[in-house]
């Protein structure tokens, strides 16, 4: 759908030369909502310029649906960026113009009858809910209804592929919630491949199913949501994750270690996939001599799949908390014993599954 | 002292004339360097230094010519032009090119103004150039560029007011021939309410506009 092969994009200011992207590879594939997350100046914004070449790169190619857009005729340009909208963090209305000019203007800058540009602006703005906001002005518009416009005016000739620059990072916490949630219905509806930039990693965990991470113009890790989420590979990545997905120990935790002593073991049982959840947890209480006591959890759900952790008691002989600890590890549950005082915690973890490790 | 009536009319008159139709030319010239400067700079939509660098240049040049000076320095012109280089007809060839550089900074102002943003917007979108300027700049920049002509509407008529040299006639030339060379008082008064006037009515018209344009609710 869209593959980046070896892109690189260098500036030239006077003497200075900054590098923005350097080879990047990158596939996304048709269906996705391909998040890419970095800290400003990581090249994102560049990146997804190269998409419709509001940005050439340098050397490498990007390909839309095989074609290479830099090869073609500006004409041919024109008529192939109908087919890949875009919205912005800033919006990027025109302020002289109402909600459904605005709206028609992509269908404007092409020969269509009045009558399809009528029935194609009231039918994207439906869709955005903002049908009783046609005669508006973006000025009279809130933040979230101004990104709703954007998002109709790249939908108004349908196209099959939605980039947005840091589309919701203008917009407070609610807001972002219901623009991500109608990205959503963008990509179930009608089928549009979004490609999402952002340093917001909630954006990331609430709608993407595949992510890169960028650092200094490269892509330093990408791959499924949970792939990441549950297994970063580099420093960067593991920051942005815990950033939203909080799997440090709370202090009250370790002071609780220093009343129990000898019977009491506490635990931490990190989760990926469908395995997660109270069954092993109720059945450790049945199947073993030991009392369960939660003190601590923390589960989202990615692609709806739960992911996170949780923090546990368990009270009992050591050799039946072993047992317990052996039933609960598998595939998709790692364990851990956490041990109080200088050394924060150790890994009690004796299995070579080579799954799930965090912090 | 008596104000001879028939000579303020016929002054005022002359006055509109000239700077009605050295402000339409004028627009126009002023319009096109204005834009031209805009679109052909480093990094805009039709970057092209060698004809950003003529242009530039001469706009500067023409601004900063004193009128008095181009009245008569191109007298040759003028008379190439419109057949006579005396006259209130005469005086309205280098009215204009006074005031076409003058429109043509503004509007470079006015539509620089626009977020960069817009451009982009429209470019994502597949406008060409030409539908960039049309459909984006200038509807965005309107407000900006009604105050922009009427700031340009005024310094022309106070540009007017040395027509009388090449016998362009009048307001500011009635208040030098007949009020202060004839140590008329009066008639300079009077004259000075009437351009006064005339400056009032077109600033409050030219906002009027450009709230009504930006709606300033």
């Amino acid at each position: 759908m869209i593959e980046f092969r070896k892109v690189s994009k260098r500036f030239v200011t006077g003497k200075r030369t900054i590098t923005a992207l350097e080879d990047v590879e990158l596939t996304v594939n048709k269906g996705d909502i391909f998040g890419v997350i970095g800290f400003s100046g990581a090249g994102k914004s560049t990146l997804i310029r190269t998409v419709n070449l509001l940005e050439t790169p340098t050397s490498g190619e990007v390909l839309i649906e095989g074609k290479n857009l830099q090869k073609i005729s500006k004409k041919e340009l024109r008529e192939e960026k109908k087919n890949i909208g875009m919205i912005f963090q800033h919006f990027n209305l025109l302020n002289s113009k109402t909600v459904f000019e605005n709206v028609a203007m992509p269908l404007l800058l092409s020969k269509h009858t009045k009558k399809e540009v009528d029935q194609r602006v009231l039918e994207v703005l439906q869709f955005v809910g903002l049908e009783d906001k046609i005669k508006s002005y973006p000025d009279q518009l809130s933040g979230g209804q101004k990104q709703r416009v954007g998002i109709a005016r790249a939908l108004v000739t349908n196209p099959s592929i939605l980039l947005c620059d840091e589309a919701t990072s203008a917009l407070d916490p609610q807001t972002t919630k219901s623009i991500l949630q109608l990205l959503r219905r963008v990509n179930e509806e009608y089928k549009i491949t979004i490609l999402i930039i952002t340093h917001e990693m909630e954006v990331i965990k609430e709608i993407c199913n595949r992510i890169a991470v960028m650092e200094n113009g490269r892509v330093i890790e990408s791959g499924n949501i949970l792939d990441v989420f549950s297994n970063p590979q580099t420093e960067t990545a593991r920051n942005f994750v815990s950033s939203v997905v909080h799997d440090e120990i709370p202090q009250s935790v370790y002071r609780l270690m220093e009343i129990h002593n000898g019977r009491s073991h506490i635990l931490k049982i990190d989760f990926v996939g469908v395995s997660s959840g109270q069954p092993i947890i109720s059945q450790v209480a049945k199947k073993f001599k030991v009392d369960v006591n939660i003190l601590f959890g923390n589960i989202t759900e990615l692609q709806s799949i739960p992911f996170g952790n949780l923090i546990v008691e368990l009270v009992g002989d050591s050799s039946e908390v072993q047992k317990a600890i052996d039933f609960i590890q598998s595939d998709t549950v790692n364990v851990k014993e956490v041990i109080g005082h200088g050394s924060k915690q150790t890994n009690f973890d004796r299995s070579n599954l080579g799954n799930v490790v965090h912090g | 002292m008596e104000v001879n009536r028939q000579i303020l009319i016929e002054a005022i008159w002359e006055t509109l004339y000239m700077v009605s139709i050295a402000l339409f030319f004028g627009a126009i010239l002023g319009f096109i360097l204005g834009v031209t400067l805009v679109v052909t700079r480093k990094g805009h939509i039709l970057e092209n230094k060698p004809i950003f660098s003529v242009v530039n240049p001469i706009v500067n040049i023409f601004r900063s010519i004193p009128f008095i000076i181009l009245l008569v320095a191109i007298i040759p012109f003028t008379r190439l032009i419109v057949g006579t280089s005396i006259g209130t007809t005469a005086a309205i060839v280098p009215l204009v090119l006074h005031v076409g550089p003058y429109i043509s900074r503004l509007i470079e102002n006015s539509l620089l103004e626009v977020d960069d943003g817009i451009i982009e917007a429209a470019k994502a979108m597949g406008a060409t150039p030409f539908q960039i300027i049309r459909k984006f700049l200038l509807p965005e920049a309107f407000p900006s560029l009604i105050l922009s002509v009427t700031t340009a509407t005024i310094g022309l008529i106070g540009a007017t007011a040395m027509a009388g040299a090449v016998g362009g006639g009048g307001l500011g030339d009635v208040a030098i021939t007949y009020g202060y060379q004839r140590f008329d008082n009066v008639t300079i008064l009077v004259t000075v309410v009437i351009l006064v006037a005339i400056v009032q009515l077109i600033q409050s018209i030219g906002n009027v506009f450009e709230r009504k344009l930006r709606r300033v609710r």
